[in-house]
């Protein structure tokens, strides 16, 4: 089971709701992952349009929980007032916490993360802060507060998969007991195996599903991975070798004679 | 009065937040507020005071990753 702040979830697939093609779409793409959490944001509402009325209706359709985001937030300052308008709005202490550096990589900003981690904790929130593989933030991040960490893959929406899966292997082995969600720039179903394989405890998808040709059959393709990535980890992987090993028995091979040249 | 509404200048007559929200057809909305870069919670809106210049956010729940 995934604990995340106390409550349990039997997916380990955490699915965002943007970009789908219809509205069906991320409906049908929500049923076949199988997922338990759905990511939520909040924009200006217009008298006129209504736009999000409509889409909480969907949302409720779900019966997920809910994790909202203050994507596009470029500062602390930002960021604590949107995570306040999200906690009224869908009614949840949780938090998906973005502070954002740069337009072209979308690069958490580490310091304003922590400021606003640290706030919000404060002030009841339960944050999952999306942040880089950086073990001196991360540090800060859980000091602050944090109970689960999201470290990126690769760049937002970038679909590289994990471009620096060495540092990600240390920050796993460096807080065994924190959950460690990937959160952005996974691409493929094999890309959330590997981070599963790592010993993440869940992967946060939304472009890889919600662009693919079949956004539902992505969904169950990943949801399949992120299974099969979870199950490899618990059953313990093999060290790779440099050199062959027989799989075969050795001994009773016909035809063998000592000194034999194979 | 003219005031910035989600980034848009807007003319109202309301004295506080809570009438704006009602004038906009809010009033039973899933909607959040904030005022001049600070949350002001549902129940505050009507003590929250609007004047020339304020700088309004009324958002509701959208899509996200």
């Amino acid at each position: 089971m995934l604990t995340l702040y106390g409550s349990q979830f039997t997916s380990r697939l955490l699915l965002g709701t943007a970009r789908y093609p219809s509205p069906d779409s991320l409906k049908q793409a929500v049923e076949s992952s199988g997922t338990e959490i759905v990511t939520v944001s909040l924009r200006r509402e217009s008298a006129r349009a209504r736009t999000g009325q409509g889409f909480w209706a969907l949302i409720e359709e779900f019966g997920c929980r809910v994790l909202p985001n203050t994507a596009g937030c470029r500062t602390a300052k930002e960021a604590i007032a949107t995570a306040e308008m999200a906690r009224e709005l869908f009614n949840t202490n949780w938090i998906k916490l973005e502070v954002i550096a740069n337009d072209d990589t979308l690069q958490p900003d580490l310091f304003g993360l922590v400021e606003a981690a640290g706030v919000l904790t404060a002030q009841g929130f339960e944050v999952l802060p999306y942040t880089t593989e950086d073990l001196s933030a991360a540090e800060r991040l859980v000091a602050a507060g944090c109970a689960v960490l999201m470290p990126w893959a690769a760049p937002i929406g970038s679909a590289q998969g994990l471009i620096n899966k060495e540092a990600l292997k240390t920050l796993r082995a460096y807080f065994p007991d924190i959950p460690l969600i990937i959160d952005a720039g996974l691409g493929t179903p094999s890309h959330a195996a590997e981070a599963m394989e790592l010993g993440y405890d869940a992967v946060l998808l939304n472009t890889a599903i919600a662009e693919a040709g079949d956004p539902a059959k992505m969904a169950q393709a990943f949801a399949r991975a992120v299974e099969a990535g979870r199950l490899a980890f618990e059953a313990g992987l093999i060290e790779p070798r440099d050199m062959a090993q027989p799989s075969t028995p050795v001994a009773g091979t016909p035809f063998f004679k000592v000194g034999h040249a194979s | 009065m003219q005031i910035l509404l989600n980034g848009e200048l807007h003319a109202t007559d309301a004295q506080n937040l809570y009438e704006l929200c009602t004038k906009l057809g809010f009033a039973d909305a899933r909607v959040a507020t904030a005022v001049n870069g600070s949350f002001i919670a549902a129940a505050a809106r009507g003590a929250t005071k609007l004047t020339e210049a304020d700088e309004v956010e009324i958002v509701a729940p959208r899509q996200g990753g």
